[in-house]
């Protein structure tokens, strides 16, 4: 810890745990995978409403040709990530565990619209206007790459009467596991830092901080060492320690400022974006290349080898795990995401959806829920919740459907990081109970 | 010193006196005029507090009965015709008669018949396995099969079949109360008219998708065939969205349908044991004859095409 303060680093100050890091494939470099034979592609990728499909059945697409519109403000734009004739357009088990409207494409050469810029060359010049950054943005259907999926450019439009003054980065991938981000920060630092240019001019603000782990040290030092190039952005490294890259927790480690309950980090002056919908935006302004593909990392401890892999959107993960050395035949669950927030997988062609930041196999003697035992009140979730609620309280309230109080003990500030089932010394389903009643509060609000 | 104690409890007799004479007062000059009626009608409420009728508890039911100028809206589900004309006469209205109700699950998905994809072994819930995902087998609108209408019930009127994985209702002590309704995070559990005689039939499937997607994944799954539509008399069947629908006010309980089902998911209850097997060997006769039938079909097909490429075959020789 002394080192740590000697280092400099930042960290949050309420609860948090520390689970193993186990990032397997932090040396791995981004690798892209081969073209699939066919991908399928969810109409709904993001949160808010589903983008209306702009395509038939037999047409052919063009790679980055838009075939399914945004309807409303929140909602984004889905475009085709390879090229060839439009198949099925029907329901399919997505990544969420839900079947889900997609549009399905057979790979037919590789065709680009005209528009896309495909050198690799760094484009530094940022000759828009910050109206015609958030419509770039927004024609690329950009969306949070860090799980949550939220339309970026809807992040962009500040409320009115809120005043904001830093742009917050998140390197910070806090998930075990996880190296995406990582990579992105270590081979495209030039990318980000004019990402982040391009943001602070679309908000308007000028100062900007990219907020990385220390256990990705060569990152930090990376962009510390061209940062002076980019007047504004400071990089800081912040102490290891889960749910740092939750935003507010983020904010909190960084600026010492606190998001109001119930509020939005505009409230608190900033605006949070993860590293790789950064990449994505510099792609999507400099580049007018949509979001087409993502970095997924492959990993786990029974993966042969653990890697960082650029693919399509609409891959099946079957592709990915192949390229990352075949499906381990021990395997009792495959997560999309990290350990601790991710979700496990239903099937193996389910697609890779713009949010899905890897792919974690767990062996079978490893995936299982351990005996749930009697809580022992040890106060142990109370003291590493994040947001210093009392999720054992809040878990026995929702569970017994008393919603009002659950409500009034703040169980809609719950970020659903999961330390409390994490620390649970007697594996109780906590958070699972949480999000029931959270779940409930808001059926129930809707109704 | 006996003095003493003579005083103190004549005190203490005096305060007592001025207490009660006050306690008295008060009560007398704010006393609640309540209703008479008000206790003997919740008296005769069966006092389970279940909420079926509408009210949060039996006090609260009593009390809006009681002021209610018309009782024909109001009903106790779980005390029935019986409860409601006895309120009635204690409040010397007319109440109208209605029909008893009984859940029944409209899931005829059992463990067998659907598609096993995953395993759960989450918190032990129905809500909380269907809002993380479709659920461990096929059918997506199917019962999860964690029992969390089994335990929302008060009157143990449902057990979960351990064979089929699906719940139970026993009809005899199900009060139509709506709680495992509104417990079910599916919505496969209905309240359905508890029918003349005792005798109803339904259609034990909620699916809404297309035959074919369906069947994939649940054997039993109802596929909008309408097959049934067509057999009934009565009009009773609708088919929407892929699905079978009966109407329970047009249905005349004659059970033509249920011989009509390819795949026996229209289910009767309250008919004698006889009635009910000799249906089921009907719609096995049925599937045996149409089976049959098809077979020959594609035999005769068969020869038909052999023929046709005996004659071309034929053709250049003459």
């Amino acid at each position: 810890m002394l080192l740590d303060f000697m280092k400099g680093l930042k960290h949050f100050h309420k609860g948090g745990v520390h689970p193993h890091e186990n990032k397997l494939s932090a040396e791995a470099p981004i690798k892209e995978l081969p073209l699939p034979k066919s991908v399928v592609i969810p109409i709904t990728q993001h949160i808010g409403a589903p983008a209306k499909v702009v395509v038939e059945r037999g047409d052919t697409v063009k790679v980055g040709q838009i075939i399914a519109v945004h309807e409303g403000f929140v909602s984004s734009n889905i475009h085709a990530s390879v090229s060839g004739k439009v198949g099925k357009i029907d329901k399919v088990m997505d990544s969420t565990g839900f079947k889900k409207m997609s549009i399905s494409i057979r790979t037919k050469d590789d065709i680009w619209e005209d528009s896309i810029d495909r050198t690799p060359d760094l484009v530094k010049d940022i000759p828009y206007t910050p109206e015609e950054i958030v419509k770039k943005i927004m024609e690329a259907g950009v969306v949070g790459m860090g799980g949550a999926a939220f339309p970026s450019h809807v992040k962009l439009s500040i409320p009115e009467g809120k005043h904001v003054d830093y742009l917050i980065v998140n390197g910070v991938e806090c998930e075990p596991y996880l190296t995406a981000d990582h990579r992105v920060m270590l081979e495209k630092p030039h990318e980000i830092m004019v990402g982040t240019q391009i943001l602070m001019k679309a908000l308007g603000v000028d100062k900007a901080i990219i907020g990385i782990e220390a256990n990705k040290w060569d990152a930090i030092e990376g962009l510390k060492k061209i940062a002076p190039e980019y007047p504004g952005i400071e990089v800081q490294g912040l102490r290891v320690m889960y749910p740092q890259g939750g935003e507010k927790q983020l904010i909190e480690a960084l600026l010492g400022r606190e998001v109001p309950s119930g509020g939005l980090p505009a409230d608190a002056g900033c605006i949070v974006h993860n590293v790789g919908t950064i990449y994505s935006m510099y792609m999507a302004v400099q580049k007018n290349r949509p979001l087409i593909e993502r970095v997924v990392t492959v990993t786990g401890k029974s993966v042969k080898e653990p890697s960082n892999l650029l693919v399509r959107i609409g891959t099946p993960i079957s592709d990915l795990i192949e390229a990352a050395g075949g499906l381990p035949e021990d395997t009792g669950k495959i997560i999309s995401g990290g350990p601790m927030m991710g979700k496990a997988l239903n099937e193996l062609d389910i697609p890779i959806a713009k949010a899905t930041s890897g792919l974690l196999l767990i062996p079978e003697e490893r995936s299982k829920r351990q005996e749930v035992y009697n809580c022992v009140k040890c106060g142990k979730c109370v003291e590493v919740c994040p947001m210093g609620l009392q999720p054992v309280e809040l878990s026995l309230l929702s569970k017994n459907k008393n919603l009002e109080t659950a409500q009034a003990h703040g169980i809609l500030d719950c970020i659903e990081c999961g330390s409390c089932s994490f620390i649970c010394p007697s594996n109780r389903p906590i958070l699972d109970y949480i999000r029931y009643g959270k779940s409930n509060i808001r059926k129930a609000k809707a109704s | 010193m006996n003095q003493e104690l003579i005083y103190t409890v004549l005190l203490l007799v005096a305060l007592g006196a001025l207490a009660a004479i006050i306690l008295y007062w008060v009560s007398q000059k704010f006393k609640v005029q309540e209703n008479p009626k008000l206790e003997q009608v919740l008296e005769a409420l069966p006092n389970t507090n279940c909420g079926g009728c509408g009210f949060p508890g039996c006090s609260a039911f009593a009390d809006a009965l009681v002021n209610a100028d018309d009782l024909a809206p109001y009903n106790c589900p779980v005390g029935g015709n019986e409860v409601m004309k006895e309120v009635g006469e204690i409040l010397g209205k007319a109440i109208e008669e209605k029909d008893p109700f009984v859940a029944v699950v409209k899931c005829a998905g059992a463990i067998h018949v659907r598609v096993h994809h995953t395993t759960y072994d989450g918190a032990a819930n129905c809500s909380i396995a269907s809002n993380l995902y479709s659920g461990e087998r096929g059918c997506s609108d199917g019962c999860v099969g964690l029992g969390e209408c089994v335990e929302a019930c008060t009157f143990d009127a449902m057990y979960m079949d351990e064979t089929t994985g699906l719940p139970v209702v026993i009809e005899d002590k199900c009060t139509s109360c709506n709680a495992c309704v509104t417990a079910c995070p599916k919505d496969i559990i209905e309240l359905w008219p508890k029918g003349k005689r005792d005798k109803k039939i339904y259609i034990a499937c909620v699916n809404e998708e297309k035959g074919g997607t369906a069947r994939k994944e649940c054997s039993m799954a109802c596929s909008g065939c309408a097959k049934c539509v067509d057999e009934c008399k009565y009009d009773a069947i609708t088919v929407e969205n892929d699905l079978a629908k009966i109407d329970y006010d047009l249905c005349k309980l004659c059970g033509k349908c249920i011989v009509a089902c390819d795949v026996g998911n229209i289910v009767s209850t309250g008919f004698k044991p006889e009635m009910i097997n000799t249906l089921a060997e009907k719609r096995e006769k049925r599937l045996e004859k149409e089976k049959e039938a098809k077979r020959l079909e594609r035999e005769k097909a068969k020869e038909v095409a052999e023929a046709e490429k005996e004659n071309v075959s034929d053709k250049p020789e003459s």
